[in-house]
């Protein structure tokens, strides 16, 4: 590095012949680069100047994330993306401006366990595959037991996404944790790390998996299930993009859940269609999340059981015995 | 020393070291029984290929099961090659020459039957090329593949680089040896002509190896450690998993390298070369290296033991006294503080006596790590309701039992060719070692 300064310097004047020679071959090499990036900055730019054409016919278009611009006709072009990977890249992107947002009530929930099977009805899950299951709680011996539905907390600091090989789980901008199951190679290092035990593995065929042969993998709606590869809770987010609710928050007898978009700070009831400022819920019922000492985030808020509707029962247990 | 005595010495050195080198009855059964073996495990891995991981015990509770224990014994047992070439070889200990080799043969067959076993856990086996292609460096698994993979490539150097020059001696001075070998050992031997310059080059880079060797060893288990210490479940969410790992694999790896010695000194006739003396020492360092694993055990549970908090709470009460305490308790004491007990005292350094504690130890040592791998999972931070029973508590089937044995019959065969047609003891260092210069090559 410091050979030039050496070149000239008269305390070491043994270096001077060999580092001349070395500077002389780095000089040539440096206006050889300097050359070769002026012409092709040159090129470059009369390639740009010679496609600049303007017709002068100027079109008005709704963008993605829905504003107003406008173009030059010339400039249009087909969107390259068809199919599949349109769809593949619409799921990684997600829907723009939002981030989505979940509270549960537990106030209000009796375990109908309605959210669950509308959720394993959309997702072709068995009945011992849970995206969304509702737990029976009890914190202390000395307090009050209540249910507590549980699922992906689609965490704003995910483990399970830290942790995937080969980004076959991800993080939204609009806050929904992904599986993409074409990707998935079923390590389980995912629900190794998931704290809320939130994810599950097709072990076996998944359901009806004869019938859904062949069929195109929809990340949205995580579908159809595969073999050797993880399920879990996506918020529907193909729902989400049809600007409905989820199908869990939908089947709800009993309002136990709200969702929404926390930019616009307003969720809506599930079963009343209410829709109520999230700071507001969570405040005035003392809103809290699952684990936060963990760090990971969650975008699933709980207001706390008090003045429940319901009288805790315990559950019966109907899934099979062994699976 | 006379030139005669030399020759002499040379020639019986050279043929106590190489008379196994042919194929007889023993072989062909051994090696029958072995493929015969594979092949029924490698049926019940054709099983869970078609039906799915679901042909196996792990659910989706307890979801990393022998496979990964297994997985993290292979690992562990691996990483003996280090201890014995890089770290005792290093500092200059004399008596290790005999073993050098041995250590390293073990090495390259754990390590590479690994990386085997991670696979056969896969859900999805045939996407294990998505690693390389679509791999994210934030997943230790990536960290893991790339520290086996150079981990194994160093051994493997490492086994050759030595062997060299028995190459070049066998060829040309084994009269016994078949004729189909002589062109395999006579490429092997790269021209070696036992030539000063040739040595140096030789030495140089089993110097350079010896030293990288000991930074991948290291990494490869306190990687696969933080395949569990990076979540934060109880039991797994520890800052000493690192060297608890490491430690740990010394004791599997110091048995692991007792046991093949007991039984190629038996086999392959090495009484004068494979001594009470080695078992004695080796007997030694399997004492030292298990009293620094207790110290890590000590360390493990008794801090968050002393803390209780509420899932450790749990997870512990079941490893003290709950449904994996009588497991524990045999693994511990019989697996760790009865060997190093009697390893204290002379007479159970001998190779017999040495031979069955190995036998303990490393037993224990596989059982260790299915305590590290499944007890976590089986009570997770929330609790485990409306699932099937066997979700609960994992129990595994017959198919995953095959599974898991067979990395164990594929590390037999590699042990076992590399040791029937390659000198186990180093030639030509033995012969350096017992005053032989320089070695004449026709």
């Amino acid at each position: 590095m410091e050979d030039s300064n050496n070149a000239h310097s008269p305390n070491e004047p043994e270096n001077g012949k060999g580092s001349s020679r070395r500077n002389f071959l780095k000089n040539i090499g440096l206006a050889g680069v300097g050359v070769a990036t002026g012409a092709a900055a040159l090129y470059s730019g009369h390639i740009f100047e010679a496609k600049k054409e303007v017709s002068g016919d100027q079109k008005v278009l709704l963008t993605q994330d829905g504003k107003l611009v406008q173009v030059d006709s010339l400039e249009i072009k087909a969107l390259e993306k068809t199919g599949e990977d349109l769809r593949e890249s619409q799921s990684r992107e997600g829907i723009p401006g939002r981030r989505w947002v979940m509270v549960t009530d537990l106030s209000k929930c009796r375990n109908a366990r309605k959210c669950i099977n509308a959720c394993q009805d959309a997702h072709q899950l068995r009945p011992e595959q849970y995206h969304m299951n509702t737990l029976q709680m009890q914190d202390t011996p000395g307090t009050a037991p209540y249910n507590m539905p549980k699922n992906c907390q689609h965490c704003d600091n995910p483990p399970c996404v830290a942790v995937c090989p080969v980004d076959a789980t991800y993080k939204r901008p609009d806050g929904i944790v992904l599986i993409e199951n074409d990707r998935c190679i079923g390590c389980r290092f995912c629900m190794a790390a998931c704290p809320y035990s939130a994810r599950i593995f097709n072990w076996i065929e998944p359901k009806d998996a004869a019938i859904h042969e062949g069929q195109e993998y929809n990340a949205e709606l995580n579908v159809p299930q595969k073999m050797g590869t993880i399920s879990k809770c996506l918020f529907s987010a193909d729902r989400l993009r049809e600007g409905k609710l989820p199908y869990c928050v939908e089947a709800c007898p009993n309002g136990v859940y709200y969702f929404g978009d926390e930019n616009e700070d307003a969720v809506t009831n599930g079963t009343t269609k209410e829709t109520v400022r999230l700071s507001k819920l969570l405040r005035d019922n003392g809103g809290y999340q699952l684990m936060p000492e963990l760090g990971t985030k969650p975008r699933v808020y709980y207001l706390p059981p008090k003045n429940r509707l319901f009288p805790f029962e315990e559950a019966k247990d109907e899934t099979p015995e062994k699976v | 020393m006379t030139m005669d005595d030399n020759k002499m010495t040379f020639e019986k050195i050279t043929g106590d070291l190489t008379h196994h080198i042919r194929i007889n009855k023993g072989f062909l059964a051994w090696m029958g029984f072995l493929t015969v073996s594979l092949l029924v495990c490698l049926y019940a891995y054709s099983l869970q290929l078609r039906n799915g991981l679901g042909v196996a015990g792990i659910r989706d509770y307890v979801t990393w099961g022998m496979y990964l224990a297994n997985f993290v014994f292979f690992v562990a047992a691996s990483l003996i090659g280090m201890l014995i070439s890089a770290v005792l070889g290093l500092i200059g200990m004399k008596w290790l020459t005999p073993i050098t080799r041995i250590a390293e043969t073990i090495a390259v067959a754990f390590a590479a039957v690994a990386g085997l076993v991670i696979v056969s856990d896969m859900g999805r086996p045939e996407r294990l090329a998505y690693v390389f292609i679509y791999g994210r460096p934030q997943s230790p698994i990536l960290w893991d593949v790339t520290v086996i993979t150079t981990y194994f490539v160093l051994s493997l150097l490492l086994l050759f680089l030595p062997m060299i020059a028995d190459m070049a001696i066998i060829h040309r001075k084994v009269a016994t040896l078949p004729s189909w070998l002589k062109p395999v050992y006579k490429a092997l031997s790269l021209n070696f002509t036992d030539h000063p310059a040739q040595n140096k080059i030789i030495n140089r880079a089993i110097r350079i190896l010896l030293i990288l060797l000991i930074p991948a060893a290291l990494s490869i288990h306190t990687v696969t450690s933080w395949l569990f210490a990076v979540t934060s479940r109880a039991g797994w969410d520890s800052t000493i998993f690192g060297p608890y790992f490491v430690s740990g694999a010394f004791v599997a790896g110091s048995a692991a390298v007792i046991i093949a010695m007991f039984f190629f000194r038996r086999n392959y006739k090495l009484e004068d070369y494979l001594t009470d003396m080695h078992f004695n020492n080796m007997g030694k360092v399997l004492a030292t290296v298990s009293l620094v694993y207790l110290y890590f055990n000590i360390n493990e549970f008794l801090v968050p033991g002393y803390k209780l908090k509420r899932a450790d709470a749990v997870h512990l009460q079941e490893l003290f006294a709950g449904k994996d305490a009588l497991m524990f308790w045999i693994v511990q004491i019989g697996g760790l503080i009865l060997p190093i007990l009697f390893l204290l005292f002379r007479r159970f350094r001998k190779p017999l006596p040495i031979l069955l504690i190995s036998i303990a130890v490393l037993i224990a040592a596989w059982f260790k790590r299915y305590l590290i791998v499944i007890p976590t999972q089986e009570h997770p931070f929330l609790p485990i309701q409306h699932v099937p029973h066997n979700f609960v508590h994992y129990s595994p089937t017959l198919i995953e039992t095959l599974i898991t044995i067979a990395p164990f019959i594929l590390v037999l065969i590699i042990i076992t060719l590399i040791s029937k047609f390659f000198p186990v003891i180093p030639l030509h260092e033995t012969a350096r070692e017992k005053g032989i210069e320089h070695i004449k090559f026709d």
